[in-house]
């Protein structure tokens, strides 16, 4: 790539002030950097991503308020986790923490327990057990 | 507290870390050159390992390889810990920065709060240098950012005990010891041979087999999984081939400039030939993902446009193949 050829296309980056560094050639052929604001491909592919993330936190909060999953599995999608990474967050076997979202299971739960999963998601435990549709 | 701390902006983190670290020391070794003694570049398909509902596709090494490589082959001795306890992480930090030592930390993205959110996924291996204290802020060179920045002891220590897979446990690092003389020639063959060995190993999840593999893949991802998967498929290929920290082209342009300094330093004027080939090279990769792109943007399911970029890269495989067969003869 070109150095006058580096993409300058609008992102989410250049909203907050930063540029992503690219490697190209100067009209010698030697190399140099140059900054970009962005690039529009990869911007449709962050985009696209996002959305995934945001129809899965959608589909978890219809789920929660009909009764077929607990509160955690919202929580869990809204902060972009899957159950490795929320298992790891609370310190629990992936298949207790899978066992936590039947909601009948959930409003079993110890108060300690609860504790786990509002820090973890930076909630109190009140908020945890009711989401507001 | 702070000590004098020079920060450059690189493209990648790790990459920026070592250079960072190195002129700090009184070496001055440019981005290019660490990524290619460490022998970064890579590219490798991982389809049961998912990350974000996608399968991985990387286009350099694991992380934390190119500075233990760059170190074992420059003859500089890298010092790594890791803590359980966030209290002893945060107390041997503070005594590195008494003693004027500024130090590496591998940390979480997920909580960085200088990153815009739409950035901040659960990502664990990204790098950054911390020189100083004032009060209850640390001052950061992020290798990505344009310029300095800091984070509260509480932000810091969030994001060194950030958890999931690549949990960095507090991990820091800083180079303890140093040759007299950095012996680069040596290094650069090195790290050229190993790429090449890499590049073209008989297995099928690394180098240009790796991308023959995702190529043929590619083909039944439409009928497979359906238009919807297939396209954030695509879109997590070309996401980990441009996103910040690749230089663009997926790691290529950066090789390509260490090529071109690796001609200089070894007084080979193949290795400059070789530089402006891995830069078309770079640029196909850069039509592959504008292609791939245009797919998801159309939300097509159209076999066609699969089969066309599937077609794309493996003419890529065919020509890195040919590449590094040359690159290895060329040293």
């Amino acid at each position: 790539m070109k150095k006058k050829e580096v993409p300058q296309d609008d992102s989410k980056l250049e909203k907050a002030n930063i540029k992503d560094m690219v490697y190209a050639v100067d009209e010698n052929g030697e190399y140099t950097t140059e900054l970009s604001t962005g690039w529009e491909p990869k911007t449709i592919a962050l985009d696209n991503a996002i959305k995934v993330i945001e129809e899965r936190v959608t589909e978890a909060k219809k789920r929660v308020l009909n009764n077929e999953t607990s509160p955690i599995e919202y929580y869990m999608e809204l902060h972009k986790m899957d159950l490795p990474i929320l298992a790891s967050y609370v310190g629990l076997w992936k298949w207790r923490v899978k066992r936590h979202f039947k909601p009948s299971v959930f409003r079993k739960l110890s108060l300690r327990t609860l504790k786990k999963y509002a820090d973890v998601f930076e909630i109190s435990i009140d908020d945890l057990k009711q989401l507001k549709g | 507290m702070q000590i004098d701390f020079i920060h450059k902006q690189t493209a990648h983190c790790e990459n920026g870390v070592v250079s960072n670290l190195m002129r700090h020391n009184g070496f001055e070794v440019s981005e290019p050159m660490v990524f290619g003694i460490g022998s970064g570049l890579l590219f490798s398909y991982l389809p049961f390992l998912k990350v974000n509902y996608a399968p991985v596709f990387t286009y350099r090494v694991m992380p934390g390889l190119v500075f233990n490589r760059f170190a074992k082959r420059v003859g500089i001795k890298v010092k790594r810990e890791k803590f359980n306890s966030p209290k002893k992480a945060r107390a041997s930090l503070d005594e590195n920065l008494a003693n004027n030592n500024p130090v590496g930390l591998q940390v979480g993205v997920y909580n960085l709060v200088y990153f815009p959110d739409e950035y901040r996924f659960h990502f664990n291996a990204h790098n950054m240098v911390v020189y100083g204290k004032e009060g209850d802020n640390y001052l950061i060179s992020d290798p990505v950012m344009e310029s300095v920045t800091t984070l509260t002891v509480k932000q810091l220590e969030k994001v060194r005990f950030a958890k999931g897979a690549f949990a960095p446990k507090g991990h820091m690092y800083y180079p303890i010891s140093f040759p007299q003389e950095l012996d680069l020639k040596r290094a650069i063959v090195k790290g050229i041979k190993q790429t090449c060995r890499d590049m073209t190993a008989p297995v099928p999840i690394v180098g240009v087999k790796a991308m023959r593999w995702v190529a043929k893949s590619i083909r039944k991802w439409p009928k497979k999984l359906g238009a919807k998967k297939a396209n954030h498929y695509l879109g997590q290929i070309v996401r980990m081939q441009e996103e910040i920290g690749t230089g663009g082209g997926g790691f290529r342009y950066i090789y390509a400039a260490f090529l071109q300094e690796a001609s200089k330093e070894l007084n080979n004027v193949r290795l400059s030939e070789l530089s402006r080939e891995m830069t078309e090279i770079g640029d196909s990769w850069r039509d592959f993902a504008l292609d791939a792109s245009r797919i998801y943007k159309n939300r097509s399911s159209e076999s066609d446009g699969y089969n066309k970029i599937a077609d794309q890269l493996n003419e890529l495989a065919n020509r890195e193949e040919f590449f590094f067969k040359n690159l290895k003869n060329a040293i």
